[in-house]
């Protein structure tokens, strides 16, 4: 519920900029054309109501939507619609089936739209913006959101799982809490689960979310960034709370997420603000321009601040810092073994791999579209955050005792290793990190999908020590998890190599040398605690009273089994995946 | 035509992968699965081969490139065949004695329970040795190089549950290595050199190359050859490498591994010609390794390791001719061809002896065996006359050119080298002579199958594992003696199994004629002409009075073996012996050597390199392990779980991203 209230509260702040922003975005229509004109045009669709209100009617351009472009995101929207409605109207048995249809439909259906999309050349020589200057349709644009969609759709696979805990009164349970909103510990909370209910409210909760995703790296404007950033935020921060067994420990985490989540967020609004003041415009496009100084400043009453470098960096500042939180960069990680740890491990999964897909997307077109005049003002800043980023990250993951913690800090390090390939400032440096990112994603779902399969009567059993002996146990779960640990540890012939490779010869080319030493010493720190974990599974002995491993539906197998085919096959043969990353790695402005 | 040529090598290679992926479901027909194919590659060699004979001589020699690996730059490892004179002769010798004694093998495995296994490797080994000879490029030759040299530590240690059959594969395998270090250190000067690893090119501008380039890669080159053809000073490896079944020990360890020494300095002839230092090394190795091997053979009363040291021995002729250049090299395959024949029909022979004596391979414990395995005693004998250079035989037309060659090496050198080999057919004619009237004449001397009871402190796989089953085919070590024999009972001596003995016949064919009929209008030597060239040598004496002084030896030796064995009893216990004598039973303190010089040195070393690593280097490490550790632990308590701390620390994070923005714009 406060999650909610959360999105009520940051509404304000939306329109007020908007109200702010609306008579400089107007002139600027008149003397430049739709271009500039994109700020208010996309928030249009927020607060017609106002713009209608407040201008005359006559002086709107038609809004011209591609609707064709943007398929892929208006699936996913209607599809979380529907879900929606799904969840109102069909009986409580039916629900698991029908949501988890619609979802699986939805996101193959969005993901076919991206892939049509791209064979109709929308990734290199059609690439443009649409939908009035807001959304970018491109090559990054449109592989991330092809990663983000294969990404969800298996991360989905393991919400549906049903057969890992045993039949609760007679009912077969999910990961998820039977009814949320009851006190943990509450007799409503025994009546649901006696009742059988399920929170199925997760499939379009992870439906709005991935929608989110898909506009986050396609946004062209700073508006709409922040808005895809709320979409995908906001459902994120109510999945973490939603945990079946260790619920307050999952309701501290969703807390702790979305006050540190509205933190940075406002720092985020505050940047875009400045940067309005900058160059008059949230258009992408148009703060190039005025970057680079090719486009002057001619709105009067911006005449004050506009071309202000100090209103650009700090602006710039504040909303990298939005972005970086997103992507658990030290030092605005805390919040990552935290909501880790607590979040249903499913969400986890799929949070650690989608989330920081997109927000890295963002991240990639802020630096290379809006900033490419900058680029020796934010490379030294943004090498100083990758160093600190890779080396926390792999050290104090050293000390973890917890196998969802260490993964945690192991995305941290991750983080680390990709902000470099986007410091290298070339193309070769975007097309690093797309890889690296469809790469990565599919090792966290995989590996997250095993933590959920080794059980103890208390559910998961995360703590490592009841991971010694695994590897006895379960050859099989501990070598796939094995596999997985080597693709993070980036051991050749997984693609944790490849990806790795990749942004380190991106970043080595782009005169980050530094950045790849560094990189390279924290890749052996993080080599010791992955190996340790293979370890602890196949040479210690297992204990008596350790952990049981589930035998996984079909759904999970899935999950797993693309999971370890993804690491092989960008392991082996990445040449076609690298290839396709390097086409798709231009931006388009 | 040349597409055939990737077919000799699948077709083993398939058999090695079904044979070793296949499961026990196999075990019924594995050999013969195996044996089939083995017999294919040789079809497919026969077909080659005939096709090549129907071309002119300049255009026998067939290419064929499967696909190119990792091209970077200049570096192209090609996966690619030559088929030359030199291959051909190769190639149909590994197929045609590999298959007669993979047929050998189904009866002399007949017991082993894991006799698939065994065919697999076979099938492994002549693949990789196949590809040895075929490969068109040094890269490719050093992967065939190490996979034989992992198909011969497999099949000695094959029997890995005998301490001595693991400790001689893990010999075998270690000196090996000392060799492969060799050509890979040559391969790379090569590439340094030449920019390539192919054949042509490297032999075709080798002496563009500075002279002291070449001597450096043709010592290298020798060393690779030393260690796996046993040469002097890696020849340690041989005699125990016995410790593997006699089929391998005939195959690999006699007719065919141990010979790609002596391919790698033909092929690479070019390059020893224009380095006249190395070719000094290669001839003095053979010189003294065909002596060291011969007086090996003196002094062994095991028959295999008597045989080993004959090995030795013979390889030594093979090196020193090759190491005359052109007017030897063609004479040191064609010896290398006829001792193919003899020495495994040799070892064969000394394996159905085995067999039919409860496994004994002490040659004092047999003696009047000719009655009781004629086929065996005939085709034994013919090998015996072939390699001790009888007139007529195999073995005299192929050494006495290598002995001619030897002379016609011109100076004090020639005289030397003439009469080292000539001293060699004498010590050959005399352990030879010994093995064969130690075996098949005189009383008998056979001694009870050890009884495994009688030592109760040794428990019975241990009491199975002593040296009098060497070699032998092992079921299970039961409590009963090797291959059913009861403990304690004299042994029952007859006559091998069909598909044993027919191998031996068609070697013994070999051993007889072959040698005459490549030397009718010399016509060997013509037919590697055009890969390994020849001149015709002129030794200071004529051709008769070598021949003649061959033969003076080789009944001086002869005679004296008989006058010592065939005419006095023969001790059932060895007698003490000279000082010679007890050396040479100990190889000629070769393992004392190195383990002198090498272990104690090498433990020196290692323990210094130890306290070095344990002190300075762990220090290092573990510091800054401990470090890490420390800084994690440290780093870890800032992760207070308070929401409020981690706001702080977005809240200083953003302050420091802001100032360090402007700072970046103000310098």
């Amino acid at each position: 519920m406060s999650a909610w209230s959360g999105s009520a509260l940051s509404a304000p702040g939306v329109h007020s900029l908007w109200t702010e922003s609306a008579p400089g975005g107007t002139a600027d229509a008149a003397a430049h054309g739709a271009a500039s004109g994109a700020a208010h045009e996309a928030a249009h669709a927020v607060a017609r109501m106002t713009l209608a209100a407040a201008r005359p009617v006559e002086r709107i351009p038609t809004p011209k939507i591609e609707y064709a472009q943007l398929a892929p995101v208006l699936i996913v929207l209607g599809a979380a619609v529907i879900a929606v409605l799904l969840e109102a109207f069909v009986p409580r048995r039916f629900r698991h089936y029908a949501q988890l249809f619609l979802t699986v439909v939805a996101l193959a259906a969005a993901f076919a739209a991206v892939v049509g999309l791209a064979a109709g050349g929308h990734a290199t020589t059609r690439a443009g913006i649409a939908a009035m200057g807001a959304v970018a349709v491109d090559g990054p644009a449109l592989f991330l959101q092809g990663t983000i969609l294969l990404a969800s759709l298996v991360a989905v696979f393991t919400f549906a799982e049903r057969r890992l805990d045993p039949a609760d009164h007679g009912h077969r349970v999910d990961s998820f809490a039977a009814e949320a909103a009851a006190v943990p510990g509450s007799e409503q909370e025994k009546a649901a689960v006696r009742a059988g209910f399920t929170t199925t409210e997760v499939f379009p909760l992870a439906l709005f979310a991935v929608a989110g995703m898909l506009v986050f790296p396609a946004a062209n404007d700073l508006l709409t960034l922040f808005i895809a950033l709320e979409v995908f935020s906001l459902p994120l921060y109510l999945l973490c709370a939603v945990a079946r067994r260790k619920r307050l420990m999952s309701q501290e985490a969703a807390v702790k997420y979305f006050l540190l989540g509205a933190f940075s967020s406002a720092f985020l609004l505050f940047g875009i603000a400045l940067l309005y003041g900058y160059a008059g415009s949230v258009s992408y496009g148009r703060i190039a321009d005025v970057v680079d100084g090719s486009a002057a400043p001619v709105d009067p009453a911006l005449a004050s601040t506009m071309g202000n470098d100090a209103l650009l960096l700090i602006g710039f500042a504040l909303v990298l810092m939005g972005l970086l939180f997103k992507v658990g960069a030290v030092p605005f990680h805390m919040w990552t073994p935290d909501v880790y740890q607590g979040a249903p491990t499913p969400v986890t999964g799929f949070m650690a791999a989608a989330t920081k897909v997109a927000a890295f997307g963002a991240l990639l077109r802020l630096l290379y579209v809006v900033l490419p005049g900058l680029r020796w003002d934010w490379r030294p800043v943004m090498w100083g955050v990758a160093i600190v980023t890779m080396l926390a990250g792999a050290v104090v993951a050293i000390t973890q005792t917890d196998i969802k913690r260490l993964l945690a800090y192991s995305s941290i390090a991750h983080a680390g290793f990709i902000l470099a390939g986007v410091v290298a400032a070339t193309p070769s440096g975007v097309s690093s990190v797309l890889f690296y990112l469809a790469a990565y994603s599919f090792v966290t779902i995989g590996a997250f999908a095993v933590v959920t399969l080794v059980r103890d009567a208390g559910g998961e059993a995360t703590h490592l020590a009841k991971w010694a002996g695994l590897g006895r146990r379960s050859p099989l779960v501990a070598a796939v998890f094995g596999v997985f640990l080597l693709a993070f540890a980036g051991i050749p012939l997984t693609s944790g190599f490849t990806g790795k490779f990749a942004v380190f010869k991106a970043a080595a080319e782009g005169g980050a040398g530094v950045l790849v030493v560094v990189g390279v010493i924290s890749s052996a720190i993080a080599a010791f605690f992955y190996i340790r974990v293979i370890v602890l599974m196949f040479f210690s002995e297992p204990q008596a009273d350790g952990p049981t491993v589930a035998v996984p539906s079909p759904l999970t197998m899935t999950t797993i089994g693309v999971g370890v085919a993804v690491t092989l096959v960008l392991g082996l043969a990445p040449q076609y995946f690298l290839d396709l990353a390097g086409q798709a790695g231009v931006f388009v402005r | 035509m040349e597409n055939l040529i990737a077919l000799l090598v699948a077709a083993p290679l398939l058999g090695a992968a079904v044979l070793l992926c296949g499961g026990r479901r196999l075990d019924a027909a594995g050999h013969w699965l195996g044996t089939l194919l083995a017999a294919a590659s040789f079809v497919v060699a026969a077909v080659l081969f005939f096709g090549m004979l129907g071309r002119g001589a300049e255009d026998r020699a067939l290419h064929q490139t499967l696909y190119t690996w990792v091209p970077v730059e200049s570096f192209r490892a090609d996966l690619a065949f030559q088929l030359d004179q030199l291959s051909m002769t190769f190639v149909l010798l590994i197929t045609g004695v590999g298959t007669l004694i993979h047929v050998y093998s189904i009866g002399y495995m007949e017991h082993d329970e894991r006799r698939r296994r065994f065919f697999g490797y076979l099938n492994l080994f002549l693949a990789a040795m196949l590809l040895l000879v075929l490969a068109d490029n040094y890269l490719l030759l050093y992967f065939g190089w190490e996979g034989v040299g992992l198909a011969s530590y497999l099949l000695i240690g094959f029997w890995q549950h005998k301490p001595s059959a693991a400790t001689a594969a893990k010999k075998a395998f270690l000196v090996n290595r000392v060799g492969d270090i060799g050509l890979s250190i040559a391969i790379m000067l090569m590439f340094t050199t030449f920019g390539t690893f192919a054949f042509g090119p490297v032999l075709a501008t080798a002496d563009k190359a500075s002279e002291g380039t070449l001597t450096a890669i043709g010592l290298m080159l020798l060393l690779a050859a030393c260690g796996k053809s046993a040469q002097v000073p890696l020849q340690s490896w041989l005699g125990d490498a016995m410790e593997g079944p006699t089929p391998v020990s005939a195959l690999i360890h006699a007719a065919t591994m141990v010979t790609a020494g002596v391919y790698l300095i033909t092929r690479s002839g070019a390059i020893f010609d224009a380095a006249p230092t190395a070719q000094t090394a290669v001839v003095t190795v053979g010189a003294v390794t065909l002596l060291f091997g011969a007086i090996v053979g003196c002094a062994k009363d095991d028959i295999k390791k008597a045989l080993a040291g004959s090995t030795m021995s013979q390889i030594g002729y093979m090196v020193l001719a090759a190491g005359l250049g052109p007017i030897g090299y063609a004479f040191a395959i064609m010896h290398l061809v006829t001792h193919g024949f003899f020495k495994a029909g040799l070892f064969l022979g000394a394996g159905s002896v085995m067999h039919g004596m409860n496994d004994e391979v002490d040659m004092r414990k047999y003696g009047g065996l000719r009655a009781y395995m004629p086929v065996t005693f005939v085709t034994f004998g013919l090998g015996y006359l072939a390699i001790i250079g009888f007139p007529g035989l195999s073995g005299f037309w192929s050494k006495d050119k290598i002995i001619e060659a030897a002379f016609a090496k011109g100076g004090t050198e020639g005289w030397i080298l003439g009469a080292v080999t000539l001293l060699g057919a004498g010590i050959t004619a005399y352990y030879m002579t010994r093995v064969m009237i130690m075996t098949f004449f005189g009383e008998k001397r056979w001694q009870p199958a050890p009884d495994p009871h009688r030592a109760p402190d040794v428990e019975p796989a241990a009491a199975d594992d002593g040296r009098h089953l060497a070699a032998g085919p092992v079921g299970s070590p039961a409590a009963e003696g090797p291959a059913g024999h009861p403990a304690g009972e004299l042994p029952d001596p007859h006559e091998s199994p069909r598909s044993m003995t027919v191998p031996m016949i068609v070697l013994a064919f070999g051993s007889v004629f072959a040698g005459g009929l490549f030397s009718i209008n010399s016509a060997f030597v013509h037919w590697l002409e055009p890969v390994t060239r020849f001149e015709h040598g002129h030794p200071p004496v004529s051709a008769a009075v070598i021949t003649t002084a061959t033969l003076v030896v080789l009944l001086a030796g002869a005679g004296l073996a008989y006058a010592q064995y065939g005419r006095r009893p023969v001790p059932v216990t060895a007698p003490r012996g000279s000082l010679l004598t007890r050396a040479a039973r100990r190889d000629l303190l070769q393992d004392d050597f190195n383990h002198v010089v090498l272990v104690r040195g090498g433990e020196h070393l290692t323990r210094s390199l130890v306290y070095v690593d344990h002190t300075l280097v762990d220090g290092v490490v573990n510091g800054t392990a401990a470090s890490v550790g420390g800084l994690s632990g440290r780093l870890r308590k800032l992760q207070n779980g308070y929401a409020r701390s981690y706001a702080v620390s977005m809240f200083g994070g953003t302050a420091v991203l802001i100032a360090a923005t402007l700072l970046m714009r103000a310098v």
